[in-house]
C-alpha cells in the first residue's frame, strides 16, 4: 500500500456490540466474533487489514493471552495485522487510538478494534485480585487497595473537600438506569430511584452499591476507514473520527499531586478538543467513565464541563439527561448498560458513533452531532478520549 | 413407538399418596445478624433472620428417626409394612454405611425392607419421594418412607453461612385410597450444571456465586414446574399453596412470582427465614407446614431443586382423611417455636468448627 502523501481523515464504517450480561454459555472469542460479525455487517462486509484488541481480564481470568490473533483467526481473518492493547480500563479507547493511528497514517484502510471482556469465566476473590492489578501492584494491591477503595478514597475526599451531601452523586446513577430502561443491551434494565440509592448498602465507604458498576460479559467493535473505501449510504451520516488522543498520569492514587484533578483525563481531552477544534459547548453528548459515581464527577470537571467542585451538580441539577445540556451514560453507561472492562471504551465509542448517527432509538439525544467518548485505566492513571462528528453532506 | 412421547409425566399405574409426614427441626437457633456480628461487624444485608442449628448428640440419623416416628404416628400403620426406607440427605453421617439401615431399624422397618441411601444436594429427598411414588405406584410395596434431612455446614465467613442449617421431613407413601395427600403426576428436570460442589475430601463444598441463581436455581425450577403444570393441564390459580426449595428468602418469592403465584399460595410453607436452608429438607419440610394446615380439596405444587442440577416436581390434593391426622406428632410450627438462641462461639462449638487437635 503506497502512504498518501497527506494523512488520511477516519471514518466510522460500522459498529457492532453484543448485550452485556453474564453469559456463562458464551466463550471469550465467541462473544468477540458476534461484535465483530456484527460490526463488518454494519459496515457493508468491510474485511479489516488489521485489527485491534482491547482486553484487561483475559490472562487472570481466562488464562488467555495473545489475544490478537485468537480473535483475529476465530473471526476468520488469517493474513492480517493483529494485536492486543491494554490499559486496564482505557484498553477500548487505547485501541481505537492504535487503529485511528494507522488509519490515519495511510498505511492501513481499514481496521477493526474489538472490545471484549469474559468476566464470568471466575467468580469470588480471583475477579477482585485481577482488578487491583489496574493499580499500583507493589504498593497498592499489595496492601489490599482495590479499585473500589481507590474510589471510595477519592469520593470521600471530593464530598469533604467540596463539603457536597452524601448523596451529592446520586443522578449519575440514576440517570444511568433510567437511561437503561429502553436499551435491549443493557445488563440493568429497571429504574432506580433516590430512596433506594439513600438507602443502599455501602460498598467502600462512603460509596454505596449504586455507585458502582456491575461487572459483566460484553464485546463490542468499531470498524474505521479511509473515506475512499466506504461504501455512499443515503440512511445514515457519515461520522468522522474528529478527535483521538491518550495520555497518561501517575499511577498509584498516593503519587498524584492534585487528587480530584485528574491530568491525564485533562490532558487528554485538551487534545482531542483542540484536534477536533471544538469546545465542551459544542458537544452534544459525554460517554464518560461511570465505573465509579465519582469518576463521572471528575470526569466532567477535567474534561471542562463544570467547574472544580462542580460536576455533581450538573447531576443533581438534572443537566446530564438525554434532552439536558450535557447528556452523559446515554445507554446506560457503565452503571447499567454494564462495566466491562477493556471493552468499555469501545462501547463508549459505539453508542457515541450511533447517537451522531441518529440511530440511538428511544435514547436519541435529539440533533446530535458531536459526541465524545472518554475511558479510564485505574484511577484515572491512563485517559482516552475520542470525539466523533457527523460530516455535514 | 415412532412418535414423541405426548407427555413427561411422571405418573405410576396405581394412585399413590402420603398416608404420614412428619418433620424435624432442632432447637437452637442461629440469628443471622449474629454471624454478621462476627464477619462483617454487623455490616450488609442479612438473606434471613436466624437458622436452626442441630445440638453436639444430633446428626442426620437421630434427626431422621425423629422425624419418620412422627410420621408413623400419622400413618397409623404398622411399621413392619414398610418396604423401603430411603433417606436422602449432603450429611450422611458415614461416607460408607447407610443412614437408611439404622433409621429403618430405629422404626421396626427392618429387616424385610429396602434401605438405601440417596444424594443430589438439596433434592436427595424429592428424589427419594419421586422412586417412592414407582415402588408404591407399582404394586411393588404397600408402603414406602422416604425422608429429606441435612445438618447443612457453612463454610466459616463464607455467604451461606448465614443461612446453611438444620432440619428436614419424613413421608411415608402408601396407596390412594388410604392417603392424606394424593399425587396427581410429578416430573423431574436434570442438566450437568455445575453450581455447587464438594469434592469427597473437602469439609466445605464451593459454590459458583452468581451462577447459582438464573443458570441453576431459576433455570430448573421454572422448567420442571412448567412442564408439570402444562402436562397436568393446570395452572398457579389452580393451587392453593405452592413450597419451593428455600435456599434463601427472595429466590423462592422471585420464582414463585415468576411463574405467577401470589405471594400468599407461598407463605405458609416459606420457612427459611426462620429456619434456614435446611437442604435437602428444605423443600420437605415446607410441605410439611403446609399439610398442618391444609383442607380437603385444596392442592399444593411442591417443586425441590438440587445442586448439579436438577428440580422434582410434584402435584398433589388433600383428602378427607387429613384434618384429623394433623394433630397427631408434633407440628412444623411447634418445632419452629421451640427455640433456643445461641451465640456464634456456641454454634462454633456444637458445630465442630473449633479444631482441638
Amino acid at each position: 500500500m503506497e502512504p498518501t502523501s497527506l494523512p488520511a481523515e477516519v471514518y466510522v464504517a460500522g459498529v457492532g456490540l453484543t448485550p452485556v450480561g453474564e453469559h456463562w454459555n458464551t466463550s471469550l472469542r465467541e462473544l468477540a466474533l458476534e461484535a465483530i460479525r456484527a460490526a463488518r455487517q454494519d459496515a457493508g462486509g468491510l474485511r479489516p487489514q488489521a485489527l485491534y484488541a482491547a482486553n484487561m481480564l483475559a490472562p487472570a481470568l481466562s488464562g488467555q493471552t495473545h489475544l490478537g490473533v485468537l480473535l483475529a483467526d476465530f473471526a476468520g481473518l488469517r493474513g492480517i495485522e493483529a494485536s492486543s492493547f491494554e490499559a486496564a480500563g482505557a484498553s477500548g479507547g487505547v485501541a481505537l487510538r492504535q487503529a485511528y493511528l494507522a488509519v490515519r497514517s495511510g498505511l492501513i484502510d481499514i481496521a477493526l478494534v474489538i472490545g471484549v471482556e469474559k468476566v464470568t469465566d471466575r467468580v469470588g476473590a480471583s475477579v477482585h485480585a485481577a482488578l487491583a492489578m489496574a493499580g499500583d501492584s507493589d504498593h497498592e494491591a499489595v496492601q489490599g487497595l482495590t479499585p473500589a477503595a481507590q474510589a471510595g478514597l477519592l469520593m470521600r475526599r471530593y464530598l469533604h473537600e467540596y463539603q457536597a451531601p452524601a448523596d451529592a452523586l446520586a443522578g449519575f446513577s440514576l440517570t444511568a438506569h433510567a437511561n437503561a430502561v429502553h436499551n435491549s443491551n443493557a445488563f440493568l434494565r429497571g429504574a432506580v430511584s433516590l430512596e433506594e440509592y439513600r438507602q443502599a448498602p455501602r460498598d467502600s465507604d462512603p460509596l454505596n452499591v449504586y455507585d458502582a458498576a456491575p461487572l459483566a460479559d460484553g464485546a463490542a467493535a468499531l470498524i474505521l476507514a479511509r473515506r475512499e473505501v466506504l461504501a455512499a449510504s443515503a440512511d445514515r451520516p457519515l461520522i468522522r473520527v474528529a478527535g483521538s488522543s491518550v495520555a497518561i498520569g501517575a499511577l498509584a492514587l498516593h503519587d498524584q499531586p492534585d487528587l480530584l484533578g485528574l491530568s491525564a483525563a485533562e490532558e487528554s481531552a485538551r487534545r482531542a478538543f483542540h484536534q477536533a477544534g471544538v469546545t465542551p459547548e459544542e458537544i452534544d453528548l459525554f460517554e464518560l467513565h461511570d465505573a465509579y459515581s465519582i469518576y463521572a464527577a471528575l470526569a466532567l470537571e477535567a474534561s471542562g464541563f463544570a467547574g472544580r467542585g462542580q460536576g455533581w451538580r450538573l447531576a443533581a441539577e438534572g443537566q446530564i439527561g438525554l434532552q439536558a445540556r450535557i447528556p452523559v451514560a446515554t445507554f446506560g453507561g457503565s452503571k447499567a448498560r454494564g462495566e466491562t472492562g477493556g471493552a468499555t471504551g469501545v462501547y463508549q465509542a459505539a453508542e457515541v458513533v450511533l447517537q451522531v448517527q441518529g440511530r440511538a432509538g428511544a435514547n436519541q439525544v435529539p440533533g446530535a452531532e458531536v459526541g465524545m467518548a472518554q475511558c479510564l485505566g485505574g484511577a484515572g492513571a491512563t485517559a482516552s478520549t475520542h470525539i466523533f462528528a457527523a460530516v455535514k453532506p | 413407538m415412532s412418535d414423541a412421547p405426548r407427555t413427561r409425566l411422571l405418573k405410576p399405574t396405581r394412585d399413590v399418596g402420603i398416608v404420614g409426614y412428619g418433620a424435624y427441626i432442632p432447637q437452637y437457633r442461629l440469628p443471622a445478624k449474629e454471624v454478621a456480628r462476627v464477619w462483617t461487624g454487623g455490616a450488609g444485608g442479612l438473606p434471613i433472620k436466624e437458622k436452626a442449628v442441630a445440638g453436639q448428640d444430633e446428626d442426620v440419623i437421630t434427626m431422621s428417626i425423629e422425624a419418620a416416628r412422627n410420621a408413623l404416628a400419622r400413618a397409623d400403620i404398622d411399621p413392619t409394612e414398610i418396604r423401603a426406607v430411603w433417606v436422602g440427605s449432603e450429611s450422611h453421617p458415614y461416607a460408607v454405611k447407610p443412614t437408611s439401615t439404622i433409621v429403618a431399624e430405629a422404626i421396626g422397618a427392618t429387616p424385610h425392607t429396602q434401605a438405601a441411601d440417596w444424594e443430589f444436594a438439596c433434592k436427595a429427598g424429592t428424589e427419594a419421594v419421586q422412586a417412592a411414588i414407582g415402588f408404591v405406584g407399582s404394586g411393588m410395596a404397600r408402603y414406602a418412607l422416604a425422608i429429606g434431612m441435612d445438618i447443612a455446614q457453612g463454610r466459616p465467613g463464607d455467604a451461606l453461612e448465614y443461612t446453611a442449617a438444620a432440619g428436614g421431613a419424613a413421608y411415608l407413601l402408601g396407596p390412594a385410597d388410604e392417603a392424606l395427600a394424593i399425587f396427581e403426576g410429578s416430573y423431574s428436570y436434570s442438566t450437568d450444571t455445575p453450581d455447587f460442589w464438594r469434592r469427597a475430601d473437602e469439609k466445605y463444598p464451593e459454590h459458583g456465586e452468581r451462577f447459582t441463581g438464573e443458570p441453576a436455581y431459576f433455570k430448573h425450577i421454572l422448567e420442571a414446574a412448567q412442564a408439570l403444570m402444562h402436562d397436568l393441564g393446570s395452572t398457579p390459580a389452580d393451587y392453593r399453596f405452592v413450597v419451593f426449595h428455600q435456599p434463601n428468602t427472595k429466590f423462592p418469592q422471585r420464582v414463585g412470582k415468576q411463574l405467577g403465584f401470589k405471594p400468599e399460595q407461598i407463605q405458609t410453607g416459606l420457612l427459611v427465614p426462620v429456619i434456614g436452608n435446611v437442604y435437602a429438607g428444605s423443600a420437605l419440610v415446607g410441605l410439611t407446614a403446609v399439610l398442618d394446615v391444609a383442607e380437603p380439596g385444596d392442592r399444593i405444587l411442591l417443586v425441590s431443586y438440587g445442586s448439579g442440577a436438577g428440580s422434582d416436581a410434584f402435584s398433589l390434593h388433600v383428602t378427607e382423611r387429613l384434618p384429623e391426622r394433623q394433630g397427631r406428632a408434633r407440628k412444623t410450627q411447634d418445632y419452629i417455636a421451640r427455640r433456643t438462641e445461641i451465640d456464634y462461639a456456641t454454634y462454633a462449638r456444637y458445630r465442630g468448627k473449633l479444631t482441638l487437635k
